[in-house]
């Protein structure tokens, strides 16, 4: 028994050096999901950058994942099994892993954090956002111009600055095109679970929007879009094969530039906290392309979209009121990113009562 | 098509997920067995049938493999805690794990796919008759069978010689075994049923519902057609009352939100449940028909002597 015991213990202790060895030569980026890396939208787009990540930079690091990690105490236990588990830079690419982020991150000082589209850092955490709201600009804009009843369908997830945002740059963006337009908003309530996301698309289409968009993860709106026989917008991947012909664009996630930019700086020794919002310019998020449309609509759509890399068009420029009628920006102000990143309120045109 | 009419064909599909997979639970609670896993059944049953549909091509297949799978899986339950007593609970529960994680494995290769959705059948002459007939006539045949379903487990249990012996064990199994009524295998059988059902109602999802496949597409489900069971003190017939019930309000606070009335939406999600909660107090109050109703032996291990 006593030889069997040492057996293991020296086996156990080669083990320990050999992957101490390993560790060694390559250094260890961790990622933590929300949802599962194949659900066809939000996570998918953070694994396809964690793959090229490890295209990039792969004989300098290694990668690991954890999926389906909810957000809340599982969390802190997930992320923190990543810290002591050896992983140098940790991502966490979930609104709802702030908390549990900043506490680990203060358990592990040394371990470098990113969390995603949070607003909370820390001299180990940097967050890391993409400006999604210039593609729903551009959205709103074909919307306005493809709708014939003038009222658009969105289906909203949780509200969170991140998603207000993303309903003001739409109306927005067909305000811009008819003044008139007008938008329903409908809460799931979940980021996921395709049949609450088919029965709310039902509902708004049964109510007589003639377009849908949606801030929720999975193609069953984009189905019921298409067996209806009206518009729709992706969500964070390329949809298209959801709805050959109902697709106009979608919002695709392209993170893998910024994982590869900022995991060499963590290699360099040269990473530090940072607060990075990069937007269509950078790269970090790019329109499918345009289908279904006429020509004149998708002319448009390229020069909004042209226009916003340029710098020349900015979403939330005035003149723009409030909700209740009072007066956000005068003409040609244009919104600082702290009210963007806060935003809790809605701007004129969205037939909705924002949930507080 | 009327705003009530579309309201209502978005509720039966809601709704009947929900009632085929509660009836299932319920015959396998009536035999006294508690079995968790029904989510885990479900999803099986969901990338069951996805996958054989786009194989075969054929949704009707695609049926048939949610209804095996669903039924195969349970037994893996019936073995652990019918022949080895494992605890009922943990076992259930594992088993919704072990379902969740297996399910994506054997989908991964079938995700973004373009689902084949079960086409309706159209009863003649019934399906004209204005507003019922599109409502109820115009269905795809999981509809039929759940309604089917109900009636015939409802005529099992409560007016055949199987099913008041299936009862019987549910209520005391020594006695039931005294009489010489074999409890292991009704039993198994009424796990099997559950699983079926389960698995029926998972292909539902995949192949009406929303004709996809997902990893953990059932999204909670199951845990609703458990809670069912006891909403409806395990009569068939109240399923389907809680099933619709439950459903009408899920999608009315939708519309209600399309249509712009105000109400915080935080309070109209948790609607479907604190209506079910307040059917369920009201329906409760008798203690003594509830008891009745109570399979006694749920959930108490059986080891026959020899």
């Amino acid at each position: 028994m006593k030889k069997l015991l040492l057996a293991l213990a020296s086996t156990a202790a080669v083990i320990g050096f050999a992957s101490a060895a390993a560790a060694q030569e390559k250094a260890k980026v961790c990622f933590v999901y929300v949802g599962s890396k194949t659900d066809g939208g939000w996570t998918q787009a953070h694994d396809i950058g964690r793959l090229e990540l490890e295209k990039q930079l792969g004989d300098k690091i290694e990668t690991q994942f954890l999926e389906n990690v909810p957000e809340g105490p599982d969390a802190e236990r997930a992320i923190e099994r990543m810290a002591r588990s050896g992983c140098g830079l940790i991502y966490t690419t979930s609104f709802g892993f702030m908390d549990a982020t900043i506490k680990i991150a203060q358990k592990f000082p040394d371990v470098k954090f990113e969390h995603a589209t949070g607003y909370k850092s820390a001299p180990n955490v940097a967050t890391y956002n993409s400006r999604f709201y210039e593609g729903r600009y551009i959205q709103g804009v074909i919307a306005a111009k493809m709708s014939e009843k003038g009222v658009a369908g969105y289906i909203a997830s949780f509200p969170i600055p991140e998603v207000v945002m993303g309903i003001n740059a739409f109306v927005i963006g067909a305000r811009s095109v008819n003044p008139d337009f007008k938008i329903k908003v409908v809460w799931a309530n979940t980021w996921f679970d395709p049949g609450k996301e088919a029965d709310a698309a039902k509902a708004l289409v049964d109510q007589g929007v003639d377009i849908l968009t949606q801030h929720t993860d999975t193609t069953a709106p984009m189905q019921v879009a298409a067996e209806r026989g009206i518009k729709a917008f992706g969500q964070a991947s390329d949809m298209i094969a959801a709805g050959p012909k109902t697709q106009l664009t979608a919002i695709v996630d392209t993170w893998g530039a910024y994982y590869v930019k900022r995991t060499q700086a963590f290699l360099d020794g040269k990473w530090e906290t940072t607060s990075s919002w990069d937007g269509l310019k950078d790269g970090i998020l790019t329109m499918a392309p345009y289908t279904n449309m006429p020509d004149d609509v998708k002319k448009l759509a390229e020069d909004a979209e042209a226009k916003i890399k340029s710098g020349e068009l900015k979403p939330f420029t005035g003149p723009l009121k409030k909700q209740d009628g009072s007066e956000w920006l005068a003409a040609g102000a244009s919104s600082d990113d702290g009210t963007l990143l806060g935003m809790n309120f809605y701007v004129e045109g969205v037939d909705d009562q924002l949930p507080k | 098509m009327g705003i009530v009419e579309a309201i209502l064909l978005s509720v039966i599909t809601a709704a009947t997920p929900l009632v085929i997979a509660a009836l299932g639970e319920l015959v396998t609670e009536r035999s006294g067995v508690l079995n968790l896993g029904v989510e885990g059944m479900m999803v099986m049953g969901a990338v069951c049938a996805f996958v054989a549909t786009q194989i075969t091509g054929s949704p009707y297949l695609g049926i048939l493999a949610g209804i095996v799978c669903g039924a195969v899986f349970s037994q893996l339950f019936a073995f652990l805690t019918l022949t080895l007593v494992a605890n009922q609970v943990a076992t259930g529960l594992a088993l919704t794990l072990l379902g969740l994680g297996v399910s994506g494995m054997l989908g991964e290769s079938f995700l973004g796919m373009q689902g084949i959705k079960l086409q309706p059948i159209v009863i003649p002459v019934l399906a004209d008759i204005p507003f019922i007939g599109p409502l109820l006539f115009r269905q795809d045949i999981i509809f039929y069978l759940s309604i089917a379903l109900v009636a015939g487990v409802h005529w099992f249990l409560f007016r055949s010689r199987v099913g008041l012996k299936l009862r019987a064990v549910g209520d005391s199994h020594a006695s039931a075994h005294a009489l010489g009524v074999n409890v292991i295998r009704t039993r198994y059988l009424a796990v099997m049923f559950g699983g079926a059902c389960a698995g029926l109602a998972g292909a539902q999802l995949s192949l009406v519902y929303t004709p996809q496949w997902v990893e953990n597409m059932s999204a909670g489900r199951g845990w609703i057609a458990l809670a069912l069971v006891v909403f409806s003190s395990w009569r068939p017939w109240r399923l389907i009352a809680g099933g619709y019930l439950f459903g009408a309000v899920s999608i009315s606070q939708l519309h209600a939100q399309a249509f712009g009335i105000g109400i915080p939406s935080q309070f109209l999600s948790s609607l479907p449940y604190l209506a079910t909660i307040v059917v369920l107090i009201l329906i409760s109050h008798n203690r003594r028909t509830t008891l009745i109703n109570t399979p006694a032996s749920l959930g108490k291990p059986f080891v026959p002597d020899r």
